[in-house]
């Protein structure tokens, strides 16, 4: 067992064998948190500071919540209502909250590339919590740890992702990890959602979803993002729910014990239908938020460790 | 002045595509006479040794922003002359996109003033083609001429409005200038960072597919075809706009293009982890893209090589991608750089100082960029094999952002002359 990362930023930097790591130990997390008494000492002494310059309910609190059952002690800052409206910059935030010593830092930024660019500058663990179009480590990871727990592995099976590629970070960690664990990975969805140059990714592109359901293990939904309306990527919300919203017609093609996922929130009646979304034979979106938490505990424990193994290898 | 005498020089003939040992007689700021042995007898003047080492026509660099007015925290005319110096550039054809921008011609005149004053080697300003960069109504041309500007350009701004761009080059043929075009379709390369494919889409950057410079230039050629306007393209950069540019020369228009020093040697690879000193406007291609102008610049279709000089400080490169400001300084490094091309053997040295020097110098109908008899002895001497390491910290621009600190370079400096004065000595 071994994890050799400092930081998590992305799902690229990982090996393989470090991912297995991760979903093994939030497998045993998974457990614990199904206990009554859900109190581990593992962060107990380190601070935790969640900085998220975008909204977000679901990770935040998710995020939240694996520190403290670790025993972390949990700071939340809203960066939207703070000193960056004021007009300070990015790396100056990062500066003053670094010299508050804190050991975790977890950080959503509307910006690809941002959370790299922090992680330069402060000298503790940084978990990404997404950043812009880039990537959203932890969903992939939660996600792998659902479909290894439905399907029992975690290779060799066909995974069709949907939906609006081109603007999801949650698409691209996804296929990158499930790439590295050597899946065969579909990308369903309109052209002007699929992003360019992805072909060189090992998936394969299906612009109609009856085909590109064909006998897949796993089908992962994505929120189609209000905006995109104005942005004239598709003509209009019934005609995207016709062509690639997933109701019990489309997903007759997949195999008959195919699973249903979305990184949530979900437009009911817009990427998925609301009574396939809340079938607890197909749909396993409940069971994505409990993983969410005990992956987040997983990763924080396995950075908080080579925190403590090498503690001030760091720059100034 | 005393008449000097460059002996043991290796020299670097552009118009004769020539490389060969020769010497030249200075006298009086111009090149008097010029000898193919390299140490003339009986000769009455100063002698300077060149060593073996190479001389040629010192570069004339289109596109330069210089910080005034309106940065002068990020580069003054005093700074960008030194560095200029120090990388061989004799000329500098700056650029108005300064703030605010130089489309009056007040302005112009302050800035042939400040220009005078404070930078060693001759300073060249174009103006704006439309006032403020807006594109909506053409600047005096007439009174910018009279007052020294030799082309017009809104830089990376596009006039998006066709009418108001057909109408500018109309007049400006009247007049006989020079109109600088950016080609861009605006539109599609609207907050785009970084060039769209493979790279783009693994670090979740908004890009811009390289056919929106083919657009553009396709667009503009429409317009030359129909105005007649004498017309420079800025800069291409992908592969995909050398056919039009290709069909505009052998249609006899009078169209020339240049492209970036950063568009030959680098790739959007080189961003790597979101590097924002690799940021630059248009952004770097693929590979395949770059030993396309490459090409292009040893075949002659691409006709001149500019550094886009664009000083910016650390501030406004320290930020994320896609907030970062755009542009990197290269006057000091845009030779040692490019001779990268030429100990690969993509480019021979006549060729890299065609693109340079003798070219861009006859867009503008300058005498230099040459060294045969009455040319103003505008000189660079470098040790094209001198390996060293690049020291961003050292450059003498006031800003630092260059793509290449610590890149293991080959090429040096040796002594710079603007009309016969030396202006820098390493």
């Amino acid at each position: 067992m071994r994890f050799d990362q400092r930081h998590l930023l992305g799902i690229e930097p990982l090996r393989p064998d470090e991912i297995t790591t991760i979903l093994d130990l939030a497998d045993q997390y998974v457990t614990f948190n199904r206990s009554r008494d859900k109190h581990a000492r593992a962060l107990a002494g380190l601070t935790q500071i969640n900085m998220f310059f975008e909204n977000s309910t679901r990770t935040q609190s998710s995020f939240e919540i694996a520190g403290k059952r670790l025993g972390a002690d949990v700071m939340n800052m809203a960066m939207q209502a703070s000193s960056i409206k004021k007009g300070e910059t990015l790396i100056d935030t990062a500066m003053t909250l670094n010299a508050m010593h804190p050991d975790l830092l977890v950080v959503r930024h509307p910006h690809s590339g941002a959370v790299d660019l922090l992680s330069q500058k402060v000298n503790c663990a940084v978990l990404n919590a997404g950043d812009g179009k880039h990537e959203h480590p932890t969903q992939a990871l939660l996600d792998a740890l659902t479909i290894r727990r439905a399907k029992g592995r975690l290779h060799r099976l066909n995974i069709a992702i949907c939906g609006d590629i081109a603007h999801s970070r949650v698409a691209r960690s996804n296929i990158l990890l499930l790439h590295k664990m050597e899946n065969r990975i579909r990308l369903v969805g309109p052209s002007t959602l699929i992003p360019s140059g992805i072909e060189h990714f090992g998936v394969e592109v299906y612009d109609d979803m009856r085909k590109g359901l064909e006998d897949v293990d796993v089908v992962m939904m994505l929120r189609l993002q209000r905006e995109r309306m104005d942005g004239g990527f598709i003509p209009s919300e019934r005609e995207y729910y016709h062509r690639y919203g997933l109701d019990a017609e489309k997903l007759a093609v997949a195999k008959p014990d195919a699973i249903v996922m979305h990184p949530g929130p979900m437009n009911r009646g817009v990427e998925i239908d609301g009574t396939l979304a809340d079938d607890i034979n197909r749909s396993v979106i409940q069971d994505q938020v409990e993983m969410g938490v005990a992956v987040r505990m997983a990763v924080m424990d396995l950075l908080a460790r080579n925190l403590r193994a090498n503690p001030k290898e760091i720059m100034a | 002045m005393t008449k000097t005498l460059f002996i043991n020089a290796r020299l670097i003939d552009p118009e004769a595509n020539s490389a060969a040992p020769g010497a030249l007689l200075i006298d009086n700021g111009v090149i008097v006479d010029r000898f193919d042995s390299p140490t003339p007898q009986g000769i009455e003047a100063e002698v300077i040794d060149a060593g073996g080492k190479c001389l040629a026509p010192g570069i004339v660099d289109i596109g330069v922003k210089v910080g005034e007015p309106g940065e002068r925290h990020k580069e003054s005319y005093g700074t960008a002359g030194q560095a200029a110096a120090a990388g061989g550039v004799t000329t500098i054809v700056t650029r108005p996109d300064t703030t605010p921008c130089i489309d009056m011609p007040e302005v112009l005149e302050f800035i042939r003033r400040r220009a005078n004053e404070a930078a060693p080697v001759n300073v060249l300003p174009m103006a704006a083609l439309t006032k403020g960069r807006e594109g909506r109504e053409m600047t005096e041309f007439g009174l910018l001429m009279d007052a020294g500007a030799v082309a017009f350009t809104d830089c990376d701004h596009v006039v998006a409005n066709t009418k108001v761009l057909a109408r500018a080059m109309s007049y400006a043929r009247s007049l006989g200038a020079l109109v600088m075009g950016h080609p861009q379709e605006p539109t599609l390369s609207k907050g785009a960072a970084v060039s769209s494919g493979k790279f783009a889409t693994l670090r979740g950057l908004p890009g811009v597919s390289p056919m929106a410079e083919r657009m553009g230039l396709d667009r503009d050629i429409a317009l030359v075809e129909m105005t007649g306007v004498r017309y420079h393209a800025d800069a291409i950069t992908a592969s995909r706009t050398l056919p039009p540019l290709e069909r505009a020369k052998a249609n006899g228009f009078d169209v020339t293009a240049g492209t970036s020093m950063h568009h030959l040697t680098l790739n959007e690879l080189d961003v790597a982890d979101y590097r924002t000193f690799f940021k630059v406007k248009p952004p770097l291609r693929a590979e395949e893209d770059r030993m396309a102008m490459v090409a292009a610049v040893r075949d002659g279709l691409i006709d001149i090589i500019g550094s886009f000089h664009t000083p910016q400080d650390e501030e406004s490169k320290r930020l994320p991608y896609e907030e970062a400001a755009s542009g990197a300084v290269g006057l000091e490094t845009m030779l040692p750089v490019l001779l990268r091309l030429y100990h690969s053997g993509e480019l021979e040295l006549p060729t890299l100082f065609r693109a340079l020097s003798l070219n861009p110098a006859k867009r503008l109908g300058l005498a230099s960029g040459r060294v045969s008899k009455g040319a103003p002895a505008d000189l660079v001497m470098f040790d094209a094999d001198k390996p060293f390491v690049l020291d961003r910290f050292k450059l003498k621009s006031k800003s630092k952002n260059t793509p290449f600190d610590s890149a293991r370079l080959q090429g040096k400096v040796l002594g710079t002359w603007v009309n016969g004065t030396r202006v820098f000595e390493a």
